[in-house]
């Protein structure tokens, strides 16, 4: 059953458009509960940021704010945005770069009042600031 | 005056690609004379855009510091390695790196491409010198490696420390070839929209090509992936970062090109298809390099944010991939239909292979682009990683590695024959597997389980088609494709066994104490200072016991002073059946204790050996075709004279 010649390119064609289309609507329900938003402390305080979404929290680390746990790799420490505080727990090696008053966006979600990251980014070297972490102090 | 010279090339080089872009189009149907004119003009464009290059890594070696881009990037007592490699890990350098390859790419096809129709070849050598000729004022006008410094400073600033390793010497070079090598596959394309000479030659000129891309962008992603996977210190082997996209893309476009060429060239079928596809695989290669280039993404890769680079790289882009698409939309009624062919048949396979890549390709193009356009949209920051890629991506490619199995088992044309037999082996083995896997390993998820089912299924099929052949007299070509495939299923298996199987231990240990991870018991024996070329650094040993056998692991947590940096270097032990990896932490100040971080991961290197003969697979189609292109040639001539 082999199709005719004008036959069979409307075929492929109308499969392309069916693809084209299949790949769209797969990324927009991907996206649609996959997507993780960033967020600042001020935000989190106004309750923009509902529990168990994934998010991105971007602010400094608060001065004196750092502790460890008895286990010797859970640490807690407050992000701030000089508006609000939120409070993260991370389990895990931090970043080469991460300390107290420098930036930082830690991945993860709500959990009540703490922000528990998978993982935590800290800026790469002295001159860079990532987009996300400039705008929000620029506000300020 | 090594830097003046080199700046002087560049412009010649630029006014030699207008040059070259004027007279093609001028005389239109290129005849004798005219076109041996443009093959020496791309030639000589090619040299210069060497010379450049070459003058380029002599200030760098030199470490000339009244050379901005020397003075900010390197130092004078970095090794000789990261001297020379620095010379591309910035972004001047690494945009005249791209240039460069372009350049060379078009004087090679002016100088060997002898299967085209004289009016094909100057209408792509005009397409390659448009767009060389648009780069090359990106440099010149955004981004001029050769810029001075004065007064020249006494201490140059040094090399991010992340790409201080000898990764840096082969991975971005490995990479552009392959980007850039899909430009030639672009221009083709162009030419013979342009002269309405759309057919089985032009496919076999584009095949060597995207061919010789396809494993520069299979090896340069597996490096990578490994660079990234050794160097980081997250124990992981992709990320999803959007740098990893930006590579992955074109790869999937020119994996779906490879497919549809072979239907083009053979069959003479799906020719309109594969024009869209070489379009739109270098025009991921543009997007990718717009993406790492522009500043607007946040990684290692992103040397520099500077924002009149990404609207300029954006322009070039929006010109190019717009005109190329009119182009096509123009020209597309003129191409003629292929062959017709029956849905079961390899034809029918190597269409859905390019529809499920094609939508893959889309989906990761979605995901990569989202979170810009929500935010040029919105103002909405949002980021787009592993769950949002993993859930779309990944049951595609699994049901992708099923139609592998029968792909390449299925006959050109129309297949009636029985099917099933044929089938069998890799079904069966594949079934038992997933049997396997729920007897032997209850918990693990259903994704790496068919992912491990698929891929030992896919072993015996990917070698079937060698079946009933005589082995010595299978063409390479052949052998190209059951090695790439067995690749595909090798790696299959290395990344459904890693997110099975790995098990991962954090902890904090003081010397003398041990940790246990999966059947391994660690021992951290001592914490030393050691010193290296530019570089001081904490060592931890660790002695690594599974059985009888003993290892001895040195993860360090380096400091660097030019520029002021620390990274931890993991420590990987590599056994027949997996990878001990190692990091060092911090000091606890309170008790003394050292964080350390361990993971077993079991068949890991699968995937990077996958990765290896998924190239290696390419490399024998590569010089399989070649050697029956000249051999024919040489007959040719024979019964000529």
């Amino acid at each position: 059953m082999i199709v005719r010649p004008k036959h069979q390119r409307l075929v492929l064609v109308s499969l392309a458009l069916v693809a084209l289309l299949g790949a769209v609507l797969l990324a927009m329900w991907g996206l649609s509960d996959r997507a993780a938003y960033f967020v600042t402390p001020t935000e989190i305080a106004a309750g923009k940021a509902a529990g168990g979404k994934a998010l991105r929290l971007g602010g400094m680390v608060e001065q004196a704010s750092l502790v460890r746990d008895p286990d010797g790799v859970t640490i807690r420490f407050v992000v701030s945005d000089l508006n609000a505080k939120t409070a993260v727990r991370y389990r895990g090696i931090t970043p080469d770069l991460f300390r107290e008053g420098s930036g930082v966006v830690a991945e993860g979600r709500m959990e009540g009042d703490t922000f528990v990251a998978d993982n935590i980014l800290a800026k790469h070297d002295e001159r860079y600031m990532p987009p996300q972490m400039a705008n929000p102090a620029q506000r300020q | 005056m090594i830097a003046e010279a080199g700046l002087a090339a560049l412009w010649l080089a630029a006014a030699l690609a207008a040059l070259q872009l004027g007279l093609a189009l001028g005389i239109g149907g290129a005849q004798g004379k005219a076109i041996a004119s443009i093959r020496g003009v791309a030639v000589a464009q090619g040299m210069l855009s060497l010379a450049a290059f070459v003058a380029l890594i002599i200030l760098f070696v030199r470490t000339d510091l009244s050379v901005l881009l020397v003075a900010e990037n390197s130092h004078a007592n970095k090794p000789w390695l990261y001297r020379f490699a620095g010379t591309w890990g910035n972004h001047e350098g690494s945009m005249l790196l791209w240039v460069s390859v372009l350049a060379i790419a078009g004087a090679v096809v002016a100088l060997f491409e002898r299967r085209l129709d004289e009016r094909s070849l100057s209408a792509t050598l005009a397409a390659q010198a448009a767009l060389a000729l648009g780069f090359f004022a990106f440099l010149l006008f955004a981004s001029n490696p050769f810029a001075r410094l004065n007064p020249a400073p006494l201490e140059g600033r040094g090399l991010n420390p992340l790409l201080q390793d000898p990764g840096l010497a082969f991975h971005p070079p490995t990479l552009y070839f392959g980007y850039v090598g899909l430009s030639v596959a672009f221009s083709l394309a162009v030419g013979a929209l342009v002269t309405r000479q759309v057919g089985p030659a032009l496919a076999r000129a584009m095949r060597p090509w995207v061919l010789g891309a396809w494993v520069l962008l299979t090896l340069g992603i597996t490096a990578g992936s490994y660079w990234a996977y050794y160097e980081l210190g997250w124990g992981g082997w992709w990320f999803w970062d959007p740098v990893e996209n930006a590579s992955l893309m074109p790869w999937l476009a020119a994996t779906a090109l490879l497919h549809s060429l072979n239907v083009m060239a053979a069959r003479g079928g799906l020719r309109a298809w594969t024009m869209m596809l070489a379009l739109v695989a270098f025009s991921m290669s543009m997007v990718g390099t717009f993406l790492v280039r522009s500043g607007i993404l946040t990684s290692v890769h992103a040397f520099a944010v500077d924002p009149t680079r990404g609207s300029f790289i954006l322009v070039l882009l929006t010109l190019y991939i717009g005109a190329a698409l009119a182009l096509f939309a123009l020209r597309i009624g003129h191409v003629k239909e292929g062959t017709p062919f029956d849905p079961v048949s390899r034809e029918g396979a190597l269409v859905a292979n390019n529809l499920f890549l094609s939508v893959i390709l889309g989906i990761v193009l979605v995901g990569t682009l989202y979170p810009l356009i929500a935010e040029a949209v919105t103002g909405e920051k949002l980021s787009v990683g592993p769950p949002y890629f993993n859930a779309t991506a990944g049951p595609l490619a699994l049901i992708l590695a099923a139609l592998m199995m029968i792909g390449p088992q299925l006959r050109w044309r129309q297949d009636r024959a029985a099917i099933v037999p044929r089938l069998a082996p890799g079904v069966v083995i594949a079934i038992a597997t997933l049997v396997a896997t729920f007897l032997l390993a209850p918990d693990i998820t259903l994704l790496a389980r068919l992912g491990l089912a698929l891929g030992a299924g896919l072993v015996p099929a990917s070698l079937a088609p060698l079946l009933g052949r005589s082995l010595r007299r299978t063409p390479l070509a052949i052998w190209g494709m059951c090695i790439a495939h067995a690749g595909v299923a090798v790696a299959l298996i290395g990344m459904a066994c890693d997110s099975a199987f790995t098990r991962e231990k954090l902890t904090t240990a003081l010397p003398g104490e041990q940790v246990g991870v999966g059947p391994w018991v660690v021992e951290m024996r001592t914490i030393s200072p050691v010193a290296g070329p530019n570089w001081t650094a904490l060592e931890a040993e660790l002695r690594a016991s599974r059985g009888g056998g003993v290892s001895i692991l040195r993860p360090q947590s380096r400091f660097f002073t030019e520029p002021v940096t620390t990274t931890s270097e993991a420590a990987i032990e590599t056994v027949w059946n997996g990878q001990l990896y190692a990091v060092l932490g911090a000091q606890d100040v309170a008790t003394g204790r050292w964080q350390i971080r361990l993971w077993w991961k079991p068949f890991v290197t699968l995937i990077w050996l996958g990765g290896v003969l998924i190239a290696l697979g390419g490399l024998f189609a590569l010089i399989g075709r070649w050697w029956r292109g000249y051999r024919t040639r040489r007959r040719l001539s024979e019964a000529g004279s």
